[in-house]
């Protein structure tokens, strides 16, 4: 499992080098990866079936009982195949879509590396594993949204949808954490096994809220839909397989996968399904209001996102069952006619549905793709679509509370999938061609292939269920039930009332189609009231934290060292001195040796030193005299039998020095600008920090150490353990040798800093530095 | 340095001290693990080696002295560092665990040799590039 997870990462970071030398055939070559997943998959089928969910466990931070772990059981192998199977169509579509496009070989490498996590998403079976491999789609998701990166919409745009699911993603962090420190165990399918140990612990709320943050951020759920059309600034094959089959079902598939463990909270079903519920209704009039082809598609995945929590949230037997079939329904359909949009503005160069006719003829196989998917997603017979929109006006007749809000809002929601699949499916094919900017006509193989495939599955599971209701559909839906159960799906389930909605939703769908314009005129109301819904809360916040942070920078960051220097020495003095204070901690030290006569000489010194480099009237007395203190402490080390420190000491004084000097150079002369109360208010600043490292010295000599102190340990293990008989330069390169090097690293760091800003600054103008 | 009078005595106790100095920080370099010394001072003794013969001459003729670019000494020198702490991973231990071999010199007893050692001589490097990287850049403004 290992070998082939880095060797995909191999292939994902070799995309651009094979592109140099297979030309056209780089998607065909790269479509082998998630093909042969997609097979192995299917062998797994028979097991997971029979309740044996395939595991792998490598340990990765066994203390912290972090562990890469995987397991993959009915909602997994579902995901799984949609992640796998569409990804393949998904790479050799961006072949003929995006096939002269100088960094293919980039998109190529960031698709995969999105493959990649998200098939780690949907098997992680540790909590820290899935959240390591959710963020790295987000991240994969901002530099595909991204990929056009010249323009300044798309850049905005993958920005936003960073920041939103990246905070949705830290609160997911924080929420698996607390159900780990409930149940005790870091693995999914334990937590799940002990989940009453979590449904009577006081941290299930803040647990439960904190997950589902990170689940509807993710899966655009209101309010946090908006970032979801910004999403489409992204090439279409990324709408097509990030933005509509997988990274946005991430979140319903967290859902799902917490409804066995949370489902039985008190909260679960008010708030997901209700949520769910709002999703659905604001997707689908959004979608019902626009033009362009990819918008109208991004709005109405919103609306089936929310169905799809909406149902996850109902739980139960029907939700499970309804919830699996509408994940699968709505992948081929929408899959395809993601593609299908991007087809024909590769063809047409037009993106305005109302300027779109006739192209049936013109495009005959995207058609036929196109009308079988949009018939699927309108719910008409005998398409799969039909089937999940059944399962869904059932399961949300049949919830408990509120039926008929829940129903009215299916309702809804069906009714834009139907305008938006006639929009983007069918309308663009039929009557006469109009003018476009680019005559349009039938792409390659690569451009035809996916969306045919994804349609003619639609229809082929709609006429013949049984195909995936057992090996696929059966152990999902047990995944998100809990309980192993059977899925049986059928067309005709007689006359109903489901039935009735689902004829009804239709028939209105058509009819707001047909007088659309008048429709879009007569809502203009909501444009005025959108203007103030979540996307522009998301830009108040957005410009307040800019805010923020400009205005701390002013205060704080004056450009003055004497400023920073203030702030610096005030804050410390002022915090350890409260806390010393305020415990008691500081006490006269009681034990002491006499002092000898050579060492009240030298303190005499290192004070006299002290006073004649604050009262110099030159600036190079003040710093001999400064560098009088340096050599009176370098002897004071020397004294106590600290000769490592005491050398150093010396060798950094002599160079301090120099340093100045080089300074002084350039300074004009030196003068005293400030008043007689801001040199009174320094002296009190200087002699308070001089007083508080007297007193935390005291302290560290006249205190009980809060821990046995390590130096025992060092001088005990230096020779046997470190082969060397100085202990202080054991500690620095054997013991704690992390330490020095991260020491290093900022030396290092310092130092080209100061090269950089020295030597490549503008030709000094006038002054210096 | 235009401004400073150098005297005769500078110059010439110069010109002895900078190899006289640079021996002392390589000695302080190697025998840091047991006696007093180690990288750190070792690499500042080498810098204000090559300070001194800056000062008493100029900087221009101290890099010539040099012979090797500064920049790319202090990613040498963390290069060095970094890399010491890879050998024992080979082992399954931590990152940064210490390796050790013994060889044996006839007639002179034997010599450990260990990754702190490899580790020391990346801090020397850091240190001595760094610290005259930021003297001479301010020296020569």
């Amino acid at each position: 499992m290992l070998v082939v997870g880095l060797l995909a990462l191999v292939l994902a970071f070799a995309a651009p080098t094979i592109r140099r030398y297979a030309g056209s055939a780089t998607g065909w070559i790269l479509a082998a990866f998630p093909a042969g997943v997609f097979v192995w998959l299917c062998v797994l089928t028979p097991d997971i079936g029979a309740g044996e969910p395939w595991r792998f466990s490598q340990e990765w931070v066994p203390g912290l009982g972090i562990a890469l772990s995987f397991h993959i059981d009915g909602l997994g192998l579902l995901f799984g195949m949609l992640i796998s199977g569409i990804g393949a169509l998904v790479l050799v579509y961006a072949q003929g879509y995006l096939g002269e496009h100088k960094d293919l070989g980039r998109f190529y490498t960031t698709l995969l590396l999105f493959m990649i996590s998200m098939l780690g998403v949907v098997w992680a079976d540790n909590i820290v594993s899935l959240f390591v491999f959710w963020e790295l789609t987000s991240v994969t998701s901002y530099l595909l949204i991204g990929f056009d990166h010249h323009r300044d919409t798309a850049r905005k745009s993958a920005l936003q949808a960073l920041l939103v699911t990246g905070i949705g993603g830290l609160a997911l962090l924080a929420g698996l954490i607390l159900m780990a420190i409930a149940t005790g165990s870091m693995e999914l399918s334990e937590i799940a096994a002990r989940s009453d140990l979590l449904l009577e612990h006081p941290l299930l709320t803040p647990a439960l809220l904190l997950v589902l943050l990170g689940a509807m951020t993710k899966s655009a759920q209101f309010p946090f839909h908006f970032w979801l059309p910004g999403a489409m600034e992204a090439p279409t094959p990324v709408s097509a397989y990030l933005h509509s089959s997988t990274m946005v079902k991430a979140g319903v598939y967290l859902l799902a996968r917490m409804q066995p463990t949370l489902g039985d909270a008190d909260l679960w079903t008010p708030l997901v399904g209700t949520v769910g519920a709002v999703t659905m209704v604001v997707g689908a009039w959004l979608a019902m209001r626009q033009v362009y082809l990819k918008l109208l598609l991004a709005y109405s995945t919103v609306s089936a996102l929310g169905g799809m929590v909406m149902l996850i949230g109902f739980g139960g037997e029907l939700g499970a069952k309804a919830a699996a079939t509408f994940i699968l329904a709505h992948a081929l359909y929408k899959g395809a006619l993601f593609l299908v949009a991007g087809s024909i503005d590769h063809a047409a160069h037009e993106k305005d549905v109302r300027k779109l006719s006739g192209l049936g003829r013109l495009m005959p196989l995207t058609a036929v793709g196109a009308m079988v998917a949009g018939l699927s997603m309108s719910g008409f017979m005998p398409l799969f679509g039909f089937i999940s929109k059944e399962l869904l006006l059932e399961a949300a007749l049949e919830t408990p509370a509120w039926a008929g809000l829940f129903g009215a809002a299916s309702v809804i929601g069906a009714v834009g999938m139907v305008v938006v699949a006639i929009a983007v499916g069918v309308r663009p094919f039929m009557g006469s061609w109009k003018e476009t900017p680019r005559k349009p006509h039938e792409g390659g193989p690569t451009l035809w292939l996916g969306p045919t495939i994804l349609a003619a599955l639609s229809l082929l599971f709609g006429v013949a269920p049984s195909l995936v209701q057992k090996v696929l559909l059966s152990p999902a839906a047990s995944a998100i039930y809990g309980v192993p159960m059977e899925v049986k799906l059928s067309l005709w389930h007689g006359l109903t009332p489901a039935l009735g909605l689902s004829v009804l939703a239709i028939a209105v769908g058509v009819g707001v189609f047909l007088m659309r314009p008048g429709f879009i005129r007569l809502t203009s109301l909501s444009d005025r009231v959108g203007a103030y819904g979540p996307a522009r809360w998301y830009t108040w916040v957005f410009d307040g934290m800019n805010e923020i942070a400009r205005v701390q920078t002013r205060v704080l960051q004056s450009g003055y060292l004497r400023a920073y220097l203030f702030i610096m020495i005030v804050t410390t003095v002022g915090l350890t001195g409260w806390m010393m204070l305020s415990s008691g901690a500081l006490a006269a030290p009681t034990e002491l040796t006499p002092v000898q006569l050579h060492e009240a000489g030298l303190l005499a010194l290192v004070l006299l030193g002290a006073l004649l480099a604050v009262r110099s009237k030159s600036s190079l007395g003040a710093v001999a005299a400064l560098g009088v203190v340096g050599y009176g402490v370098a002897l004071i080390y020397v004294l106590f039998g600290a000769p490592d420190l005491a050398m150093t000491q010396f060798a950094i004084e002599t160079l301090t020095v120099v340093l100045f000097v080089f300074v002084f150079y350039h300074l004009p002369k030196f003068r005293i600008l400030t008043s007689v109360l801001a040199r009174t208010r320094d002296a009190l600043v200087a002699i308070s920090a001089g007083m508080l490292m007297a007193a935390l010295v005291i302290m560290a000599v006249s205190q009980r150490p809060l821990h046995e102190p390590i130096s025992a340990y060092f001088a005990e293990h230096s020779v046997s353990k470190g082969y060397g008989r100085n202990v202080v330069n054991v500690i620095l390169v054997d013991f704690r040798s992390i330490d020095t090097l991260g020491e290093i690293v900022v030396l290092a760091v310092a130092g080209v800093g100061v090269y950089a800003l020295l030597r490549l600054r503008e030709p000094r103008e006038g002054g210096s530095s | 340095m235009k401004g400073f009078v150098v005297s005769l005595i500078l110059r010439t106790a110069a010109t002895y001290m900078l190899p006289l100095l640079l021996l002392f920080s390589v000695f302080l370099l190697l025998g840091g693990h047991n006696e007093p010394g180690g990288g750190f001072v070792g690499g500042l003794t080498a810098a204000s080696a090559f300070i001194l013969y800056g000062l008493a001459f100029d900087v221009e003729r101290a890099k010539v002295m040099l012979r090797v670019n500064l920049i790319r000494l202090v990613g040498v020198g963390l290069g060095l560092a970094a890399l010491s702490g890879f050998f024992q991973i080979l082992m399954g231990d931590p990152y940064l665990t210490s390796a050790w071999v013994t060889i044996p010199l006839p007639g002179l007893g034997e010599l450990k040799l260990g990754t702190p050692l490899l580790f020391d001589i990346g801090v020397y490097l850091v240190v001595l590039s760094v610290s005259l990287i930021i003297t001479m850049t301010l020296a020569e403004q």
